[in-house]
């Protein structure tokens, strides 16, 4: 597999402040990457710099092998769709599906069909004439993503897909993305604050912070295994304590906690998920008080007060959910106890 | 959502320009303001120069001791003081009376509010020339009032002040009422929420952010009423001089040109004085504030406290701006033999002896010169908006400043000028007809850079970079993406700088040859002679100037959207 893009310590500063800072990213041919950290993490000027709105300060962005040091924006053929979609106010969802055709020529037969052809896969069949603001958001979000692939480009950047839409149809939307840009075999490159948007759309999810990359990795292996506090954090994972690790135990203010095998030994944080967080009778493992219940649809979040150090959250099954006030014990589950990185 | 928007926000913080570019964008923007600047430079600023040299520096010495001179004779002290204290008076007045009208606009929806809107905007594209007649036509000599109860005040200063709110009352309405309209009302409602009362919500929340809207739009209308000259001219007789009608009986009348030339200093001062508050206030204006769409927060007022406000600002329209046009209109149609085609038949002779052609004649000869002038307006205007849009320093912020300097330096200065320094190669154009046209153009670009210039800014330029990433070529960028944007409001800067230099009168009256005068000149020129036909040929002429300027204007207006309602 070749890396449709490659990223050599690309640096963006404003001012003294590093927006992207010494990050290096590969993207293959037919591969979903999605970019995922909090906002001012630098992943919305990733994008820019690979699109080539936005200058370097130092490394480079190859695309298919090629420097594009020194090439505009409209002569790198990759396509990006804006966060707020930027479609063109004074034109017809035709205008703007076609706006990338014409720009490259295409003549004014192939235009049509090749309009028709991305409306009809975006699911917005005959809406050719309909003016943009008469849009929903969804619908916005459709042409906004017919109009970057018409011109077919090599990479396909998407900028916060999914951020202004509701809910449920971010839910469904990501779902058709995915199966599109399946079907389709387009390169894509993501950027999103949202876990479970980068989640079910990618292949591989790069976690940045600060300009830098902090993670990557498939989703499952982000997600099992956070390296550090901040990931295991930004991924909503709060029960982190500091610990000492010797042989398959950890020692903290918790108590002795369980670890996997081959954990390296010395300081360290230590995650447990909150399905790893077993409730036992008040007299066995660690006495926590009960100090709230959050219903989660699937389980119940029960939030728990030990004597010594942080909360603690348990995911515990709906009908064996403690009352707020009373006081439990907890134990630890091996299996979904993570050791972090410093 | 909110999260979304902060991201929004976030995304814009980068500078517009990367550090690699910007040399290029430097020079790219230095190349647009090329033309402006040569423009400003031949045609306003060595005229003017010109004009305060040739009064201050006598046999090879600088003068600045008359400077002193000047100002220590008590009647320029007298016109000194009375032009500030009626400017003070007129920007106060106006206030008063436009600002319920503004809010009324900008809250009320109501039938007729479009009709009514372009009412209210007429007066300000009209020529002054022609508001000083229509006022002499209703409260002046042989009057209406005069007629009726007996009543003249074109000796009082108030023919002078009403006229000013007349010509005004639009720049507050559209300036503040703008503004107004597109405050969201939920701040207020979410002040009422935390307990503020109705009074106090609007106190505390809607007044600190009109205040700088408020404050511009009287400097504004301080700005025009301070260098006012075709009204005082016309309605102040000899009591009543302010400073530009001063300048032009120093200039055209007693030849004393260093006076002149002191007064022209002072007003260039003055003026660059209030500029500079305005852009302050501007600035300051344009600082956060939620703006939402105008069209959704308008709606029917509501009982009979919102319905007598309507009936007011309604009567005050009607009082105010179209009784004084409608006077003018019968007086032009109330010839020697009753009503009737008199006057304007008379028109087209050249019989009366005031010129050397029919006065009809004056018609096309405007015509002709405002749409010199307009493209002349439009090319340099443009060019100066393009270049300003970008985000940029200092100097270019200066610039912009700049370009507000004609609509308040003394115009019979700049009209004075040209003709002692335009009058030798390789620019000697007194003979040709371009003169007008390129003076007039002087007045026009400061309403085609206002108004292009939020449209320009506010095109996102995210737009043009979705248009990059579409394969779009910076210059095709512009084409596609820009371009369709102002289309609309270039139309509207065309027609603001037609009108305007339609009524142009301060410098034309200068320039314009006897044999080719421009409507507002002929006006003048027939008001300033004796005898009932000559008047009644003045309200015929100014009721023809009236139409072509409101028909232009109804013309913008069908094309004005709300969003573009903004500076002027």
């Amino acid at each position: 597999m070749t890396a449709l893009l490659r990223l050599r310590e690309a640096t963006v500063r404003f001012g003294a402040r590093a927006v992207l800072d010494a990050v290096d990213l590969e993207v293959t041919e037919h591969e979903i990457v999605c970019v995922l950290g909090p906002s001012g993490s630098g992943k919305s000027t990733l994008l820019r710099a690979v699109a080539g709105l936005q200058a370097l300060d130092a490394g480079r962005v190859e695309l298919g092998g090629r420097d594009q040091r020194g090439v505009p924006a409209h002569k790198r053929g990759v396509g990006l769709m804006f966060q707020d979609h930027q479609l063109f106010p004074q034109r017809d969802v035709a205008g703007n599906v076609a706006f990338g055709l014409r720009m490259h020529g295409a003549s004014r037969g192939e235009q049509a069909d090749r309009v028709a052809e991305l409306l009809e896969l975006v699911g917005l069949p005959k809406a050719q004439r309909r003016a943009v603001a008469s849009l929903s958001g969804g619908e916005q979000q459709r042409v906004a993503l017919a109009r970057a692939l018409a011109p077919r480009p090599r990479l396909l950047m998407l900028d916060e897909p999914l951020g202004q839409l509701d809910r449920s149809l971010r839910e469904r939307l990501v779902v058709e993305l995915r199966e599109l840009f399946d079907e389709l075999g387009t390169t894509v490159l993501a950027v999103t604050h949202d876990q479970g948007e980068a989640f079910a759309l990618a292949d591989r999810v790069v976690v940045m912070r600060d300009g830098r990359i902090a993670q990557s990795g498939t989703p499952l292996e982000v997600w099992q295994r956070p390296v550090d506090e901040f990931v295991a954090r930004f991924l909503g994972f709060d029960n982190i304590v500091g610990a000492t690790v010797t042989g398959d135990r950890a020692d903290t203010v918790w108590g002795k906690i369980p670890v996997p095998a081959g954990a390296p030994a010395g300081r360290c944080e230590v995650l447990v998920r909150p399905a790893g967080v077993r409730l036992v009778a008040a007299d066995e493992g660690l006495p926590c008080a009960v100090t709230a219940r959050t219903f989660r649809g699937t389980h119940v979040a029960v939030h728990l007060q030990p004597e010594e150090g942080p909360r603690l959250e348990a995911a515990c099954a709906l009908r064996r959910a403690p009352e707020v006030g009373e006081r439990v014990g907890i134990t630890f589950d091996a299996e979904d106890v993570v050791v972090l990185g410093p | 959502m909110d999260l979304a928007r902060t991201e929004v926000a976030e995304a814009k913080a980068p500078p517009a320009t990367p550090a690699r570019g910007a040399g290029r964008g430097g020079a790219a923007r230095l190349g647009l303001m090329a033309l402006p600047v040569a423009f400003f430079a031949v045609f306003f600023a060595y005229p003017v120069t010109a004009i305060v040299a040739r009064g201050l520096h006598v046999d090879g010495v600088w003068r600045f001791g008359r400077i002193a001179e000047v100002l220590g004779q008590s009647d320029i002290r007298h016109v000194l003081w009375f032009t500030t204290w009626q400017a003070l008076a007129s920007t106060a007045l106006t206030l008063l009376i436009a600002l319920p009208g503004a809010y009324v606009f900008a809250r009320f929806d109501f039938p007729g509010k479009q009709v009514l809107r372009a009412v209210v905007t007429v007066p300000f594209v009209l020529p002054t020339v022609v508001v000083g007649t229509a006022f002499l036509a209703l409260i002046g000599r042989g009057g209406l009032f005069d007629e009726l109860w007996g009543v003249r005040l074109d000796t009082t200063v108030w023919a002078i002040l009403l006229a000013h709110v007349f010509f005004n009352y639009a720049v507050v309405v559209r300036t503040v009422g703008g503004l107004w309209s597109q405050l969201d009302p939920r701040q207020e409602e979410a002040a009422r929420m935390l307990g503020a009362s109705r009074w106090t919500a609007w106190r505390t929340v809607t007044l600190p952010a009109l205040g700088p809207a408020v404050a511009a739009a009287a400097l504004m209308v301080f700005l025009f009423t301070f260098t006012s000259f075709g009204v005082v001219q016309i309605l102040g007789g000899p009591a009543y001089s302010t400073l530009e009608v001063e300048i032009y009986r120093q200039t055209a009348q007693l030849l004393d040109l260093p006076t002149a030339a002191v007064l022209t200093l002072v007003q260039f001062a003055a003026v660059g004085l209030i500029l500079a508050i305005h852009a302050w206030t501007t600035r300051r204006r344009e600082s956060a504030l939620k703006l939402v769409d105008a069209s959704a927060v308008a709606r029917r007022p509501r009982g009979a406290g919102q319905w007598s406000l309507l009936g007011l600002v309604v009567a005050t329209v009607a009082l105010l701006i179209l009784l004084p046009l409608g006077v003018l209109i019968q007086r032009s149609f109330d010839g020697p033999d009753g009503y009737g085609l008199a006057y304007y038949r008379e028109l087209t002779s050249a019989e009366g002896g005031a010129f050397l052609v029919p006065p009809i004649e004056a018609v096309w000869n405007s015509l002709q010169y405002a749409l010199a002038a307009t493209a002349i307006a439009v090319v340099v205007g443009g060019l100066a908006a393009t270049a300003l849009t970008r985000r940029a320093g200092r100097l270019v912020r200066g610039f912009d400043a700049l370009l507000m300097l004609p609509l308040g330096v003394s115009a019979v200065t700049v009209g004075f000028g040209f003709l002692i320094t335009l009058d030798e190669p390789p620019l000697d154009l007194r003979a040709t007809w371009i003169l007008v046209p390129l003076a007039q153009a002087l007045v026009g670009v400061p309403f085609v850079v206002r108004t292009m210039l939020p449209v320009l800014r506010a095109v996102d330029g995210r737009l043009r970079e979705a248009a990059a990433v579409l394969g779009a070529s910076p210059l095709r960028a512009w084409r596609e993406v820009d371009l369709p944007m102002v289309r609309r409001a270039l139309l509207i800067a065309a027609g603001f700088a037609f009108a305007v230099s339609l009524g142009e009168f301060g410098a034309t009256v200068f320039i314009a040859r006897p044999d080719n005068p421009t409507l507002p000149v002929a006006v003048a020129r027939l008001l300033g002679r004796a005898g009932d036909l000559n008047y009644g040929q003045a309200m015929a002429l100014s009721t023809i100037l009236m139409v072509v300027c409101a028909v232009s204007l109804l013309l913008l207006e069908r094309i004005r959207t709300e969003r573009t309602s903004g500076e002027f």
